[in-house]
């Protein structure tokens, strides 16, 4: 809670190793929020965030553990690239070279690094950021909309280098407001709007086309009556979704004796849909509620 | 078949944190004095505070009847420039986290905000010392020159003291004010008009002139650089300005810090 509204409520999920999680919503959905929340600058009303099943506020040395970008420009603009990157190298207690692999992972040029953050482009903030995330050499990293002001050939080196992160293990969750992008790089998506989350799963399950779409008057019962059906479902939309046909649901939500108020084939029911829906609705209401 | 692997009722993967050792506190005074110095405005306030404290102790070398010329009164001349440059820098320690917003960075790195702000106050504290260290050292080199016969009367632990306490008041008001304003116009010109709108409105207004050394700081600070000693009424004066101006300030600054949403 801030600012007297509810910028985000409910959102649960979890974030594994070697994988690549996209955290998905137009502009004002409380991705930044929630991030926020989980590195312990907005205080949350109710509800938990772990890191690695500690609370961010008893981290030790945070840093070494999770590698944390969620505003490139929040840096001081009198300072240089490298002197940003030593501060925190000297608050974790890394070695000094640690700035230069870094500065050298991604491509900022000595030169580069000892100009002022004030003559930066958005793209080397973003640059200096991924940088400063990876300081530590984290096992966890959270960033927030890493690939804005990036260049094609930037968020394509991004993608390759957060793949092979994941792929030697690592976490990563990474905001979007972009359907495409995230597509191409995440593992599993959790789609919010409105400070909710409408869909998440694995990028196959979302995107899928075959499959069912369903909605019943007691959702809960309904997705207990599936599990024990040994039928998987995923949360989507106000309902759920599931790849099984629609007839084999219809099926156990009459054995359970639920009432559906919808249940149709997926198609039609696309993330992008969802997606495009969500973001006119917070287009035509402006401020998400 | 599904492939499920997003679950959030499943526990989630646990870390050991158990031998990391926590970031020690000197390391954290050690970065902030690093940040003061880091930027353009910060190094040259520092400079600054140098050069000006040469310049002063110089001026009035050459100014000063030969009499006049003990390492007291040295340093004494520079008690007023360092004293309005010294909360500045306590200022921009705590507001340029804000303007900036590198506090983003710095609570996200150390995540307990308390140990940041102490790392804060003993980093200013430090600066502080540096500046008296300079003074003295400066102030003993002009009176070795050329000070009067008995230029080195008048200096006892005592005096030393009471310049350290005036500069470190100087500095955690400076701390105060930024804390609790979050913003480096608001907290500097805060700094300099309240307490002489406090003066003007003492002289204007006979009731509160009265009460003015018990609440005012400049007043009740004065008889510190004076030479002698002072009165039990003065020393409580010290107490209850300082209690109104630094350390009413700080709390209110502090818990608004802690608490903070940070954007």
């Amino acid at each position: 809670m801030y600012g007297g509204h509810t910028a985000v409520d409910d959102v649960s999920f979890v974030a594994r190793p070697g994988r690549v999680t996209g955290f998905l919503g137009p502009n004002g959905a409380g991705k930044s929020t929630t991030m926020r929340i989980m590195v312990g600058l907005t205080p949350a009303s109710r509800g938990c965030v772990t890191i690695g099943g500690h609370s961010y506020g008893d981290l030790p040395n945070p840093g070494l553990l999770v590698g944390v970008l969620l505003d490139a420009s929040a840096q001081h603009n009198g300072r240089t690239g490298r002197e940003i990157l030593t501060i925190g190298a000297e608050t974790m207690g890394l070695p000094r070279a640690r700035v230069d692999e870094m500065l050298e992972l991604v491509s900022l040029s000595p030169t580069e690094a000892k100009r002022r953050l004030r003559d930066y482009s958005l793209g080397m903030r973003q640059r200096l950021g991924i940088a400063h995330a990876l300081l530590g050499d984290p096992g966890i990293l959270i960033l927030d909309e890493p690939a804005n002001g990036l260049d094609p050939a930037g968020i394509h080196w991004m993608r390759g280098l957060l793949r092979e992160y994941a792929g030697r293990g690592g976490t990563v969750l990474l905001s979007s407001h972009l359907l495409h992008e995230v597509e191409k790089i995440a593992d599993d998506l959790v789609l919010i709007g409105r400070g909710r989350i409408v869909a998440k799963g694995t990028k196959q399950e979302l995107l899928q086309t075959r499959g069912a779409y369903v909605r019943a008057l007691e959702h809960e019962s309904l997705a207990d009556a599936l599990q024990l059906a040994g039928i998987l479902s995923i949360p989507f939309a106000d309902g759920l979704r599931s790849d099984v046909e629609p007839v084999q649901i219809g099926e156990v939500a009459a054995a359970a004796g639920l009432t559906l108020a919808e249940l149709r084939p997926a198609e039609g029911a696309g993330l992008e849909d969802l997606f495009l829906q969500l973001t006119a609705d917070t287009q035509r209401e402006g401020v998400p509620a | 078949m599904s492939t499920m692997t997003i679950d959030s009722t499943a526990a989630p993967t646990t870390v050991d944190i158990s031998t990391t050792p926590r970031i020690p506190l000197k390391r954290l005074v050690r970065v902030e004095l690093r940040k003061m110095a880091n930027t353009r405005s910060g190094k040259w306030l520092l400079i600054g505070i140098g050069v000006i404290t040469l310049f002063v102790i110089g001026i009035f070398y050459a100014t000063a009847e030969p009499a006049e010329r003990t390492f007291f009164n040295f340093m004494a001349a520079t008690n007023g420039p360092q004293g309005l440059l010294l909360p500045v820098l306590g200022i921009l320690l705590v507001t340029s986290e804000w303007t900036q917003r590198t506090a983003l960075v710095s609570f996200t790195l150390t995540p307990v905000r308390s140990r940041v702000l102490i790392a804060k106050v003993l980093g200013g504290l430090l600066a502080g010392l540096a500046a008296i260290a300079l003074t003295v050292v400066v102030a003993g080199l002009a009176t070795l020159l050329g000070g009067a016969d008995n230029a080195w009367a008048q200096v006892g632990v005592d005096d030393l003291g009471k310049f350290v306490l005036l500069q470190a008041t100087g500095i955690l008001q400076g701390l105060a004010f930024g804390l609790l304003f979050l913003n480096s116009s608001a907290a500097i010109v805060s700094y300099f008009v309240l307490p002489s709108a406090l003066n003007i409105l003492g002289t204007l207004w006979k009731p509160l002139g009265d009460v003015q050394p018990w609440i005012d700081l400049w007043s009740s600070q004065t008889p510190l650089f004076m030479g002698g000693n002072l009165t039990s009424d003065q020393w409580a004066q010290c107490a209850t300005s300082t209690l109104i101006w630094v350390v009413l300030p700080f709390v209110v600054g502090l818990v608004r810090v802690l608490r903070a949403e940070v954007k």
